[in-house]
């Protein structure tokens, strides 16, 4: 593509649409923005910003163990949210946990969208049978739920191989578990706008000219179905990192060498009760602050790309 | 790149007939308008075919304009989607210059005929991807079939068509929200320009915009197929339209093609029942303040089409043999006709119609 001068500039154009009025004359837009912004920044700069490194072991000091958050009389300064039962900075933690959660996030919407943008397209654009096999096989994947779904894959993986080979595949079993649950949201969705779109007169014309239909659904129908696709997965954001979190709870997501949020909550749930609440407060404070601010955008997103509630 | 000088249609001197340059043959096609079959299994119904096209045969010679009228759902827009490939046909043949498009086996093939025969559609709003850029959507075709390999050459065969049909070349830069509905159809033409076809498909490419610019667009083709000697098949439920462009003429009810010949025959003398009350129905100076005879009654269900000949529940000169029997097309000069009443010479030539149907469905 060329670099020539567009005539009102790209930024001023940008900046003229209404998504960007919308976005500035939203109560909800802006603050949301800021906080994920923030959360997000906060978590991909942790090994550059954190006050401590959580994982660097010659730097842990078990005197330092229990500390409290710092508003708190037995607080001390270089440890603002306290610390956990290793003595390991809890600010620190739950910034490179927080990396963890968004990674796992990110990907796995990647990979369902992906999935399900796929399969959505296929099934829209051939019709027929194969359209008719794929959404049932969708309805079944609805049927269970995502977290057991999840669970199950999880559960066949550890068994399948040895232990020191399961931890370095956690990730990624994770990863796929959660996008594996979450692809159905997407085919459907992209189903139904391929349908509408597949009939359009500039479809037809590009059959006319003798397009392959695979080339015809990736340059023609795809790019005209995504933007309900970029609605669904900002708020599937949320939800991932909250299934991440909860199956890191539940001791079968990540490793405890790479504490997620999940993890953090799950370490710190068992001194709840014997007074030290901060270690699991503070990282399920964090939890909540990323998905709702995610989660809030995501409504923002849908209410302003919908032309019928403006 | 540019187009061969094609040598202007129906030159008077050119007595022997060439042959067409596009030809359907006995073209049939069905749709399937069966319910879904767990509802077809409790119902205990059957299929459902709705045959759209009926043994609808014409040749269309090169530098011709055809083109086929009739009321909604008649079947001349699928006629638009059989001739350029969109659907196949549920039987019948469909030739050009020569060669059988259904029987081209390979994709490098039919692209060699594909780049010949291109379509103008009818919706200028629906038939451009909004997502792209008026120069990437009129170079599709040049990179489909690999006309120009360089990028260069490709701009400057954009900027030449967009100058071709009025609008600058700087337009290309431009998404297609950003014109009107009639430059968006000019935008349409550069495009089914662009790999510099011979036979130029028409659906009803005026039909969704104003008067004024109809004539505009119209007066465009027609400026087109002049210089580039291009072949029409058009599309229009609009007889004003119709008369303007077309040489020879068409009329379809119900999926049949019922009367064809030289357009001006066909408008000044017209012989079909259903053709003589069409053009009735059509308000002209020399008509004003006579009484009009309205084509009554409504097009019967195609799913469901009265026997004999389908016109009958409307027609004002059916009789019993109309009812039982279908009329098929036959030669009266010029033109062909496919009507009993026609044949038996029911009705003097220029005899009016009697007003009311002769009977009830």
């Amino acid at each position: 593509m060329s670099a020539a001068p567009r005539s009102p500039g790209r930024l001023a154009r940008l900046l003229d649409s209404d998504i960007a009025y919308s976005f500035l004359h939203s109560p909800v837009a802006l603050p949301s923005a800021l906080v994920a912004l923030l959360c997000i920044g906060g978590a991909l700069l942790a090994p550059w910003i954190a006050p401590h490194d959580p994982f660097d072991l010659a730097g842990l000091n078990l005197l330092d163990a229990f500390t409290p958050p710092v508003f708190m009389p037995e607080g001390r300064l270089g440890f603002l949210l306290g610390t956990d039962d290793q003595g390991r900075d809890l600010l620190s933690t739950i910034m490179h946990g927080a990396r963890i959660s968004l990674l796992v996030g990110f990907s796995a919407v990647l990979f369902a969208m992906t999935l399900g943008v796929a399969i959505g397209l296929l099934a829209g654009y051939v019709g027929g049978s194969l359209d008719a096999v794929l959404m049932r096989i969708a309805d079944i994947k609805l049927t269970f739920p995502t977290i057991l779904i999840a669970l199950l894959i999880d559960g066949v993986v550890r068994a399948a191989l040895p232990r020191e080979l399961h931890d370095r595949v956690a990730l990624p079993v994770v990863i796929f578990s959660i996008g594996f649950a979450n692809w159905v949201q997407f085919a459907r969705t992209v189903r139904g706008s391929t349908l509408v779109e597949k009939n359009k007169e500039y479809v037809q014309a590009a059959r006319v000219i003798g397009l392959h239909p695979l080339r015809i659904m990736a340059s023609h129908v795809l790019p005209n179905v995504l933007g309900p696709v970029l609605v669904i997965a900002t708020l599937n954001l949320g939800f991932a990192i909250l299934a991440e979190a909860t199956l890191s709870f539940l001791g079968v997501g990540v490793p405890p060498t790479q504490p997620s949020l999940g993890t953090l909550i799950r370490i710190g749930n068992d001194f709840l009760f014997s007074g030290e609440w901060w270690i699991t407060v503070f990282p399920g404070l964090a939890l909540v602050t990323m998905v709702l601010s995610i989660n809030l955008l995501g409504d923002w997103l849908r209410d302003a790309l919908n032309p019928k509630l403006r | 790149m540019t187009h061969a000088e094609a040598p202007t249609a129906a030159s008077p001197t050119a007595s022997p007939p060439a042959p067409p340059l596009a030809e359907a043959i006995g073209l049939r096609r069905d749709f399937d308008v069966s319910r879904p079959l767990l509802a077809r299994l409790v119902a205990g119904e059957g299929r459902r075919r709705l045959r759209a096209v009926d043994e609808v045969s014409f040749a269309i010679a090169r530098g011709e304009t055809l083109a086929l009228v009739g009321e909604s759902g008649c079947g001349k827009s699928t006629v638009a989607k059989l001739m350029v490939g969109l659907y196949p046909p549920t039987g019948g043949r469909i030739r050009f210059d020569g060669a059988e498009l259904g029987a081209l086996a390979s994709r490098r093939a039919q692209a060699a005929y594909r780049r010949r025969l291109q379509m103008i559609f009818q919706d200028p709003y629906a038939s451009l991807n909004p997502r792209w850029r008026v120069r990437d959507i009129i170079a599709e075709p040049i990179r489909a079939f690999g006309l120009l390999p360089d990028r260069a050459a490709q701009r400057a065969r954009v900027a030449e068509l967009l100058t071709q049909v009025g609008l600058a070349p700087a337009d290309g830069e431009k998404y297609p929200h950003e014109f009107s509905g009639g430059q968006r159809q000019r935008i349409s033409i550069a495009r089914a320009l662009a790999s510099a076809p011979e036979f130029l498909v028409c659906d009803e490419p005026t039909s969704a915009l104003d008067v004024s610019v109809q004539a505009q667009i119209l007066n465009l083709m027609k400026e087109l197929q002049r210089q580039f000697g291009l072949t029409y098949l058009f599309i229009s439920h609009n007889l004003a339209v119709v008369r303007h462009m077309a040489d020879r003429l068409g009329v379809m009810y119900l999926g049949r093609i019922v009367e064809i010949g030289p357009a001006e025959t066909v408008f000044a003398t017209p012989r079909h029942p259903y053709t003589r009350l069409l053009l009735e129905a059509l308000p002209d100076l020399e008509m004003t303040g006579r009484a009009r005879t309205p084509v009554g009654g409504e097009v019967p269900n195609p799913i469901d089409p009265p026997p004999g000949c389908t016109f009958h529940p409307r027609c004002p000169l059916a009789n019993a043999r109309c009812r039982a029997e279908r009329p098929e097309l036959a030669r009266h000069g010029t033109v062909e006709v496919a009507c009993h009443a026609v044949e038996e010479g029911r009705l003097a030539e220029g005899a009016a119609l009697p007003v009311a149907p002769a009977a009830g469905a």
